[in-house]
């Protein structure tokens, strides 16, 4: 076939598909190591998701508060996810994030300082102490504009060592891949498209780093991009790979919700780790009547306990707005279906009435600004409206805690940041994702770059792989009879926002799942109207299907998992089932067709099992891991007796 | 529901396009950008426009809105009249690529030359120690989310596409004036270096970039004039710099010779605003706006800077290769005389008073 011949070709040793946080960690660690390095991006350099993050990045320095350390990390990790975490990953998490924490600001970013002029952290839902490294409430943007500037200053190296800006690291912006091309079950490289010209091009590479964050826009109400759309976790199941816990999202409990057009966009957490409430519409502060069991030794049951902790945290338990997203989602959704929301259907956060305006735009100046001009309020003397918004998949590619290699059977391919899977368990900490893209990034770049030096011979593209994925790539344009992606992405939000969203019941997963498999076949058929330079329509078009299977997976995951833990509500199965927390729901593709397996969860190194004590783990662990638990006690008893 | 609204899109490639009208549904709270949404999912699916986060936090839908730079989602719809035609065009001075998207890659070249973070020599990542009054002015820079917005109302380049190469543009300079404030920068050179590489000369203050910056830095306030005032004492002296650039560009020793014996006289002579007669007039609308009615005696002259030099720190003319065959106007060749009375505009000598 001619048209393949055409096709622009690269040759990298590490291509890394995604330019946020982890995208771009990855390619640093994977040019330091002397590795010829790619970064693709769907959108501009710096635009990534990573940029619209708020509140913080969570590392355990203690700059705040001297007691806390990576083993509180872990602990307040594991209990945010509810002990379905990956323990190993949340270890290395806690362990290292510090490190990569104070490595940024080796490349130049300037977080806030505290008054020893030590970066200053704060507050956030979960956290027992002091933690997230923060700059106002524009972290993110920090962040990816520090990990940009490091890059370009590589660039800058490799421009004055070897004459060229690009000689060992390119990034290809507006460039969306859509197939991974393998040779047996080796990465051989990666097909896409340039945005901007509609033209192919093919990155031949034997490792490939996926760091294409989420999958939020399958819902309507969401804080994410049109850039979440899961290609990452599609791309890793059509490549052989796995996706673990993807039943579990992450609604975030404060979203805007007026005006329409905004709805779903973040009102950050530091609203209430600086001091603002809750409230419905009868000004009740209702989160003292939802603090669940686990969490009553650490949250306060009163209004004066509560307001003392902002002053005296060492001597007094949390507010209850801080408790981790998924419990505050769940209580704002019911307090609205009880018929105490506002007028366009969520709650009231007030900190107006509580800190002095002058102090309100200092601490949130992109909050206030963002009021400001998309809804004309003034959170300074007026509270917000917010509801629930879905805002983050902790489900992912499966993958080696500590290389982030990805399971299945394909070999050469990484994952690290939003799309993997297993550090987050079932709910996220907020400010654990920022420090996770930069943990985790170094990571699979640097286990990538060593991959490779192990590799006998380079994989091989085949060309029927290769016609195949311009096949599919044109399909949408070729058609004309077919739907409007459009509408098919609007019906897929309604499924999956109506069906599979905060509150799941057995019957509406299984309703959801008939109506993907029907939207499976209309989504085949889409055409996309217009040429191939910058169409929008046609990239949507090309998106769909991995919404698609993407969401396929969440809704398989969510009829099977009969329970209710972190960012999975059942109400047929309200309560924690420790059974349940023994269990990932593996999904892999099957020709065409998602397959669904139980598989156990590593167990627990006993000194990290030691970190709880034993009337916390009771409300997770069965009887059987219990008495296991106890014997490692009385062993480890016994040993200190002896010595 | 919401009303029909008339608006006009530009559409086109390279080759061209033109304006094309669109009636469109608009709702209440909504902005530019929804209407956009609107019309791909409705009338124009292959309309192409940049988007990102809906919040003004990625800089991606930078647009001219009724030919002011906007960002799309932040332009909310309640801000036009009723019955106002809205004109929704690309970014003038990028090339265009579809519709409302532009080639912006001149701002990703500029920031790849602009010289990166010099870590401090000898401390160690987790030592390093700031104080949060010092970390702030530069922590205004870094708000920036890249628009580019300030980037296409300079009218250094948006004017003169043939500047692009030796101008790197307010963007720039507040990367270079962030780093220069930065209290761990090794490198001490920022601002000779905006100077001489970057083109900070062409600059003449029209403070336009600072009118549409979305997250209202002060780019000129807080980040060019401090970059230039400096420079300024060290090199304002036209034909001592001259003769510098004559020796070689960017010489150290010969400039700071001259902020030695110079800097005193030299920086009086700008602090009182000089006598600049600043023909070719400000870019700024409103002083334009002004001059229209006749004498303005509160008008504020930019600060005259140095001659703006070419890649090989020459001018870009000589009177050999000048189409004339004499020196060029010293007031601008597109001023004629006698000046037309409403031109004639009087700068206070003690602006800086007040
Ligand atoms: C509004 C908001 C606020 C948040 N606040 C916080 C916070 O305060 N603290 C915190 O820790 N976390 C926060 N998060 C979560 C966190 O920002 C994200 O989880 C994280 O940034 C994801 O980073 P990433 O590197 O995995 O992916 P991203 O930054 O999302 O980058 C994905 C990249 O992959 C590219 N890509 C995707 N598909 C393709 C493809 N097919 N081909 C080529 N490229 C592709 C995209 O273009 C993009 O460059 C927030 C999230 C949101 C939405
Ligand atoms: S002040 Fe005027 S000339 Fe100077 S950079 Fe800004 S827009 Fe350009
Ligand atoms: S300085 Fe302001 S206008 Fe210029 S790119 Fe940055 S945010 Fe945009
Ligand atoms: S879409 Fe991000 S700034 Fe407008």
């Amino acid at each position: 076939m001619t048209t393949t011949n055409r096709i622009e070709r690269h040759h990298y040793d590490v291509v890394v598909i995604g330019a946020g946080g982890a995208g771009l960690r990855a390619a640093i660690e994977a040019r330091l190591a002397g590795k010829k390095t790619a970064i693709i991006s769907k959108s501009l350099f710096g635009k990534a998701h990573t940029v619209m993050a708020e509140g913080g990045a969570a590392a355990a320095m203690g700059n705040v508060n001297s007691r806390d350390n990576w083993q509180v990390h872990f602990r307040d990790t594991m209990r945010g996810g509810k002990f379905l975490n990956n323990f190993r990953m949340a270890e290395l998490h806690a362990k290292e994030s510090p490190q990569r924490i104070w490595e940024l600001e080796t490349y130049g970013a300037l977080f806030d300082r505290t008054k020893d002029g030590k970066i200053s952290q704060r507050n956030f839902g979960g956290h027992e102490y002091p933690r997230l490294a923060h700059v106002g409430d524009r972290t993110g943007l920090e962040l990816i504009r520090t990990l940009q500037q490091k890059i370009v200053s590589l660039q800058q190296e490799d421009k004055a060592n070897l004459g060229s800006y690009d000689a060992r690291i390119k990034v290809f912006a507006e460039t969306t891949i859509t197939e991974l091309l393998l040779d047996g079950d080796k990465v051989a490289g990666a097909f896409g498209y340039y945005r901007e010209s509609g033209e192919f091009v093919l990155f031949e590479a034997p490792a490939v780093v996926l760091a294409t964050g989420g999958v939020g826009r399958s819902y309507k109400v969401t804080s994410n991009s049109w850039e979440y759309t899961g290609d990452g976790h599609a791309l890793a199941l059509r490549a052989g790979a796995t996706l673990i816990n993807m039943e579990f999202l992450q609604f975030h409990p404060t979203g805007m919700v007026w005006p329409p057009s905004v709805k779903g966009i973040l009102v950050t957490e530091s609203v209430r780790g600086d001091g603002g409430v809750l409230k419905n519409s009868e000004g009740k502060r209702f989160m003292f009547d939802y603090v669940p069991d686990v969490f009553r030794k650490q949250y306060a049951d009163n209004e004066a306990e509560a307001d003392r902790w902002y002053k005296d945290p060492d001597n007094n338990r949390r507010p209850p707005e801080l408790l981790p997203r998924d419990e505050v989602a769940r209580a704002i959704n019911s307090e609205v279906k009880a018929g105490r929301g506002t007028p366009a259907g969520g709650v009231y956060l007030d900190i107006a009435s509580r800190l002095p305006a002058d102090e309100i735009r200092r601490r949130l100046p992109s909050m206030y600004h963002q009021f400001k001009e998309l809804a004309d309020v003034d959170i300074t003397k007026e509270p917000m409206e917010v509801g629930p918004t879905c805002h983050y998949v902790m489900g992912g590619v499966e993958v080696d805690p500590d290389s982030g290699a990805a399971f299945g059977s394909v070999r050469g391919l990484f994952a690290a940041g939003e799309v993997s899977g297993g550090m987050h368990g079932s709910n996220r900490l907020g400010g654990n994702s920022l420090s996770d893209l930069l943990v985790f990034g170094k990571r699979s770049g640097g286990h990538a770059a060593s991959y490779l030096d192990q590799l006998p011979a380079r994989p091989k593209v085949s060309m029927e792989a290769l016609e195949a994925a311009v096949e599919t790539a044109l399909a949408p344009l070729q058609r004309d009879t077919g739907e409007n992606p459009y509408h098919l992405q609007q019906d897929l939000q309604a499924v999956m926002g109506d069906l599979v969203g905060i509150i799941r019941r057995e019957g509406e997963l299984a309703d959801a799942l008939g109506r993907l498999a029907e939207l499976r076949e209309r989504v085949a058929k889409v055409s996309a109207a217009g040429g191939r330079r910058y169409n929008p329509g046609w990239h949507l078009a090309l998106d769909l299907r991995n919404m698609l299977v993407v969401s396929e997976c969440t809704a398989k995951a969510a009829l099977e998992r009969q329970e209710s833990r972190g960012g999975h509500t059942r109400e047929d199965f309200p309560a924690m089932d420790p059974k349940w927390r023994r269990v990932n729901l593996v999904c892999s593709l099957e020709g065409d067709a998602v397959r669904l397996a139980h598989k156990p969860l590593p167990r627990m190194r006993p000194e990290l099992i030691g970190l709880f004590d034993r009337a916390e783990l009771g409300k997770y662990l069965t009887d059987e891991e219990l008495a296991d638990f106890d014997a490692l006690v009385s062993d480890a008893d016994a040993e200190e007796a002896g010595n | 529901m919401g009303t029909k609204r008339h608006f006009r899109v530009w559409r086109g490639d390279e080759n061209g396009g033109d304006l094309q009208d669109y009636q469109v549904e608009v709702n209440e709270g909504e902005v530019v950008l929804d209407i956009i949404h609107r019309l791909q999912a409705t009338e124009a699916p292959d309309l192409a426009c940049r988007w990102n986060c809906k919040a003004g936090k990625c800089g991606s839908c930078s647009m001219e809105i009724n030919g002011m730079p906007k960002l799309g989602c932040m332009t909310r719809m309640s801000t036009f009249e009723e019955n106002e035609t809205v004109t929704v065009t690309p970014l003038r001075t990028f090339p265009v690529v579809r519709d409302l998207v532009t080639d912006v890659s001149f701002n990703y070249e500029k920031a790849r030359e602009t010289p990166a973070f010099a870590p401090p020599a000898g401390v160690a990542p987790g030592d390093y120690r700031m104080q949060q009054v010092d970390v702030e002015r530069s922590q205004e820079f870094r708000k920036c989310i890249e628009c580019f917005l300030c980037q296409n109302v300079c009218h250094v380049v948006r004017d003169h596409e043939e500047n692009k190469q030796a101008f790197s543009g307010p963007r720039y300079f507040i990367r270079a004036a962030e780093l220069d404030m930065h209290p761990l920068d090794a490198k001490t050179d920022r601002k000779e270096y905006a100077q001489s590489d970057m083109g900070l000369g062409f600059c003449n203050i029209t403070k336009c970039c600072t009118e549409v910056c979305p997250e209202h830095i002060k780019i000129t306030d807080n980040g060019i004039i401090p970059m230039k005032e400096r420079v300024v004492d060290r090199r304002y002296d036209p034909l001592v710099w001259l003769g510098s650039k004559i020796f070689r560009r960017g010489q150290v020793p010969q400039t700071s010779v001259t902020s030695a014996s110079h800097s005193g006289a030299v920086h009086s002579s700008t602090a009182k605003g000089g006598l600049h007669s600043h023909a070719g007039g400000s870019h700024d609308p409103r002083a334009e706006a002004q001059a229209q009615s006749g004498v303005n005696w509160h008008r504020e002259v930019p600060r005259p800077t140095v001659p703006a030099v070419d890649a090989n720190g020459r001018l870009p003319l000589t009177e050999l290769t000048f189409d004339r065959a004499a020196a060029p106007s010293p007031f601008g060749d597109d001023v004629t005389f006698p000046l037309p009375p409403e031109h004639l505009n009087f700068a206070h000598p003690e602006q800086d008073k007040h």
